[in-house]
């Protein structure tokens, strides 16, 4: 039995690092973008991410927790010897870490979510055998690293485009403002809640039918929606602002906007990013407390729990200075752009997330930015950036896998 | 990582664009008090406005070069870096034409021929109005780029150049007029002083001309 203690004191500390590390750098990304645009001040994104992302990863982040716990690891060729997979979990943790660790510390764009599937797909292929590892499953992940920054990049040029259009080319941009952004707010927030409902919520024991999903999404959306327009209609113009920039009272009404697709977002991170730190740390504390791999285990809520958590306590401690400094250097996002982009990006990752997918929540914010650019919406993206970013994929998945493989060998040398 | 989405977006261009026309106003402004001291002969005056000149001219050309240095060919725009590089140039210009002929003025302690003074310092004053304007056009950059370049936007700016055109033959008219009024007068003055008297005329004409340019080159961006 003291064995099993061990396994779970360890997964957990490994898991809330990993957790503290997303909070500390990963949701800086998500929050950013409101707080460049000052749309929500530091406090106010802390708030909002701390609510949302927990509320992202206990309700939404079920299904991709599943994936990156037992979908990756043909758990069938285990069963003679599942602390094979304990240590397989507890490695890919610790190398995902380290790694992240390493890079964030020299500025490279790495992905959390490429390190942790790396390093699983790592210790299972050379600690276990290459037929240990589901290549199928593996192949769609990696697909759906491709298709979501090009997905979002699509909804956020359609979406930029259409802003354009019924707005900001409209004689009375104001006036269009105030008709067209609560609509953008019922859809942002019908969207999210819909896609909640259907995948995610079956994860907490609530199973709605879809006549029922679709009704509680509606009447979701047109809560927030009246609440927003209502703020909306007292927004008055400042004449004074409105001197040096044209724009400046349509963007606070964008503004309003945008604390929606905030929450959205962080919404969805918590949804997809917390299973790279609570998956493998799910896996070991099943096969601990019941001595075998079972399949159909169901997620023990205080693990998604401690993951939304340590995400929370990483935001507080350091991603507060993340996001005031990424917040700085992208003013280039106002709200009007911003929030195309978060809307974007914040729907491509709940799909993802409720199809189980964990993808990269940066890189698909980055595609998202790159859609409003294709739509001639941001003055100026530098493509040396996006080429680092390409680059950063093929050096993360075989340095996770390394490390994975490494620590394997010594927790199974040391581990009893 | 986290500096990825910071890092994605370059230096934009837009406001350090609208900054520089608008030194490069305040520089030709100048030449108001410029020539209004050197007509009365008051060179002290001058001068120290010769200097405020020089500094301007200075604060734009350093920010013109750091404008460039912050465009790098990597970077991905609604609008040709090209098309804005030539606008930064001309805007540029338009300082550079001020110091050129506060230079001559300053350096001969060129008198301004009485006959003509009044009739000359309007001159002037015109081609600071077109630089005026030209700086009008360019702050609409920013809104010009949040629109995508479509839309009521472009027609705002679309009727700022036609301002700034009509201001522009404005000047020529006057410029052509002050000739014809320091011909009628050219033998009563020293015939050195009466052709750089024409240079002068001809270089302050150049302003006008400038802000012109910077008004084309908006509406090239228009075009895309």
């Amino acid at each position: 039995m003291e064995a099993e203690i061990v396994y779970i004191v360890l997964a957990a500390a490994f898991g809330m690092f990993m957790a503290w590390g997303i909070g500390a750098n990963d949701v800086a990304n998500a929050m950013a973008t409101s707080v460049g645009s000052k749309a929500l001040t530091i406090k106010q994104a802390i708030l909002v991410a701390a609510v949302f992302e927990f509320l992202g990863a206990v309700l939404a982040g079920g299904a991709v927790t599943d994936t990156v716990r037992k979908g990756i690891v043909d758990t069938n060729l285990l069963a003679s010897d599942p602390k094979l997979l304990v240590y397989g979990m507890l490695a890919a943790l610790l190398a995902a870490g380290t790694w992240l660790f390493v890079a964030s510390k020299n500025g490279w764009p790495v992905s959390t979510t490429h390190s942790i599937v790396g390093a699983i797909v790592g210790f299972a292929a050379v600690g276990i055998g290459i037929d240990a590892v589901q290549w199928g499953k593996v192949g769609e992940i990696v697909m759906s690293w491709v298709v979501s920054p090009l997905t979002a990049g699509f909804i956020a040029y359609l979406i930029y485009q259409s802003v354009q259009r019924l707005i900001l080319r409209q004689d009375d941009p104001l006036a269009m403002a105030k008709r067209y952004v609560p609509v953008y707010i019922f859809l942002a927030a019908f969207t999210i809640t819909l896609v909640t409902i259907l995948k995610g919520l079956k994860h907490v024991g609530l199973d709605l039918s879809l006549r029922d999903a679709y009704v509680l999404a509606i009447l979701i959306a047109l809560g927030i929606s009246v609440i927003g327009s209502l703020i909306i209609q007292r927004i008055q113009p400042d004449k004074k602002a409105e001197k040096n920039a044209h724009f400046h009272t349509v963007e606070r009404v964008f503004g309003v906007l945008m604390v929606v697709t905030a929450c959205g977002m962080a919404f969805a991170h918590g949804s997809n990013d917390v299973a790279n730190a609570i998956g493998p740390l799910a896996a070991v504390v099943s096969v601990a407390q019941n001595g075998v791999i079972t399949a159909k285990s169901t997620l023990p809520i205080w693990v998604l729990m401690l993951g939304g958590g340590g995400i929370v306590v990483g935001l507080a401690t350091y991603g507060r200075h993340v996001i005031a400094t990424v917040g700085k250097k992208i003013t280039q996002l106002t709200p009007s752009r911003g929030f195309a982009a978060e809307l974007a990006a914040a729907t491509t990752i709940v799909i993802a997330s409720g199809t189980g997918m964990p993808i990269s929540t940066t890189h698909t914010l980055v595609g998202a930015v790159l859609g409003v650019g294709m739509a001639r919406g941001i003055e100026a993206i530098d493509l040396r950036v996006v080429a680092r970013i390409l680059v950063s994929w093929v050096v993360t998945i075989p340095a996770g896998a390394f490390l994975a493989i490494v620590f394997f060998f010594i927790f199974k040398m040391v581990l009893p | 990582m986290a500096n990825v989405l910071a890092n994605i977006f370059g230096s934009s261009p837009v406001r350090p664009l609208e900054k520089h026309i608008g030194i490069a106003f305040r520089c030709a402004k100048q030449l108001h008090g410029f020539f209004a001291a050197a007509i009365k002969g008051n060179w002290d005056k001058a001068s120290a406005v010769r200097s405020e000149i020089e500094r301007l001219e200075h604060e734009a050309d350093d920010l013109k070069k750091k404008i460039r240095l912050g465009l790098p060919k990597s970077l991905f725009m609604p609008v040709p870096r090209e098309d804005l590089l030539e606008l930064l140039l001309v805007q540029d210009k338009i300082a550079n034409r001020t110091r050129d002929v506060s230079g001559i003025v300053m350096g001969r302690k060129m008198q301004i021929p009485a006959d003509i003074a009044t009739q000359f310092l309007e001159f002037v004053d015109r081609n600071i109005d077109a630089a005026k304007q030209a700086r009008k056009s360019v702050r609409e950059l920013d809104e010009l780029f949040t629109t995508g370049f479509r839309g009521a936007e472009v027609d705002l700016v679309t009727g700022l150049i036609e301002e700034l055109d009509q201001i522009e033959t404005d000047t020529d008219d006057k410029q052509a007029a002050l000739r014809g009024a320091l011909f009628a007068i050219e033998d009563t003055l020293n015939p050195v002083d009466a052709v750089f008297m024409y240079q002068v005329i001809e270089l302050t004409g150049e302003i006008a001309d400038m802000a012109e340019r910077v008004g084309r080159r908006l509406e090239l961006l228009l075009s895309h």
